[in-house]
């Protein structure tokens, strides 16, 4: 199969959940599509197997739009317990904007959301330092590498209580920090008010990554930034890797 | 049985709804009006007679779905 960036032949087969309300789903099945060449099956809410599967996406969007909390309903979806026993299997999981706030609301990552400390839909370019490049969602970035990377989210305000935001920060959980052009992590950069300017964690295992902005809105070169990328592919090079080794 | 809840954010976790509101207050010259908190009011029937089944019931869909209790805690009265 022909791909953009030439790099991969097809060779995982992505789920890219559905839940009433997602409206990122399709920007994520371009991506992997047509611009990485991978296999995508889109996954209906209510399915409850994830079976031949190399990977899930829960997508952003306002899932049961937004009642209650952000992600609080989704969390009950029937798929969502095929998505934990995934991850407790050790598959990787990507949650982008509603999808991270689906997976904090699921206890697959630890902390919640509150409301943007300006209390506006935050639409806009931010930029994020890659603050762990050692994970199965960031191998193909250098540390400290800065990515601009759009957020689109009125609840992406990240609090955690210090107890467990110690211990994400001491075990390298914390992957990407808002950021300033040149990298600079501080409290200016950060649009919503984010403890620690967290943009985006893993679980202890570091299979399951949640992040605000979203890596699929700028992942090929007609839209001008392509910084996005990286992390898809660097689920490929993890699966590539896992694969060539036999270990799934 | 009736069930009246109150979902709130935590003291100490900062409500950027109720600074606003709180801001509005002041201008609008209710100087002595602080701590505004804001939050969620939700209420159902049960069809339970037993007030302590009624609680047990109450109690766990607070911790299981309407609260977030990382950030929310919740209190609630029934009445028959």
């Amino acid at each position: 199969m022909s791909v953009q960036g030439g790099y991969f032949e097809a060779m995982m087969n992505i789920g890219v959940v559905v839940f009433p309300g997602s409206n990122c789903d399709h920007d994520c099945q371009h991506v992997l599509k047509d611009v990485l060449g991978q296999d995508v099956t889109m996954v209906w809410h209510k399915e409850s197997s994830l079976a031949g599967l190399d990977a899930v996406i829960l997508p952003g969007g306002f899932s049961y739009g937004d009642y209650l909390r952000t992600g609080a309903i989704a969390r009950f979806s029937p798929v969502m317990q095929a998505v934990k026993q995934f991850a407790l299997d050790g598959g990787l999981v990507l949650g982008i904007c509603n999808g991270f706030q689906i997976l904090l609301e699921a206890g697959l990552l630890p902390g919640a959301m509150l409301r943007n400390r300006s209390l506006h839909f935050i639409c806009r370019e931010t930029y994020v330092k890659v603050e762990n490049a050692a994970t199965p969602f960031t191998n193909r970035c250098k540390p400290g590498q800065v990515l601009k990377i759009p957020v689109a989210h009125a609840d992406g305000n990240y609090y955690t209580d210090p107890v467990t935001l110690a211990g994400l920060q001491a075990n390298a959980q914390v992957v990407f920090r808002y950021c300033t052009p040149d990298g600079k992590v501080i409290p200016e950069a950060c649009p919503n008010g984010s403890l620690d300017n967290i943009a985006g964690i893993r679980n202890a295992e570091g299979n399951v990554l949640g992040l605000m902005p979203h890596p699929e809105r700028c992942a090929e070169a007609i839209l001008s930034n392509e910084d996005g990328r990286a992390i898809f592919e660097s689920m490929m090079t993890s699966w590539e890797g896992k694969t060539l080794t036999g270990v799934r | 049985m009736k069930a009246k809840i109150h979902v709130t954010l935590k003291q100490g976790i900062l409500d950027p709804q109720g600074k606003a509101i709180e801001h509005a207050l002041d201008s609008l010259g209710f100087k002595n009006a602080a701590n505004v908190r804001v939050g969620k009011y939700m209420e159902l029937d049960l069809d339970e007679k037993d007030r302590v089944k009624a609680e047990t019931q109450v109690k766990s869909m607070c911790e299981k779905l309407l609260a977030n209790t990382i950030i929310e805690e919740y209190r609630y009265e029934l009445s028959a």
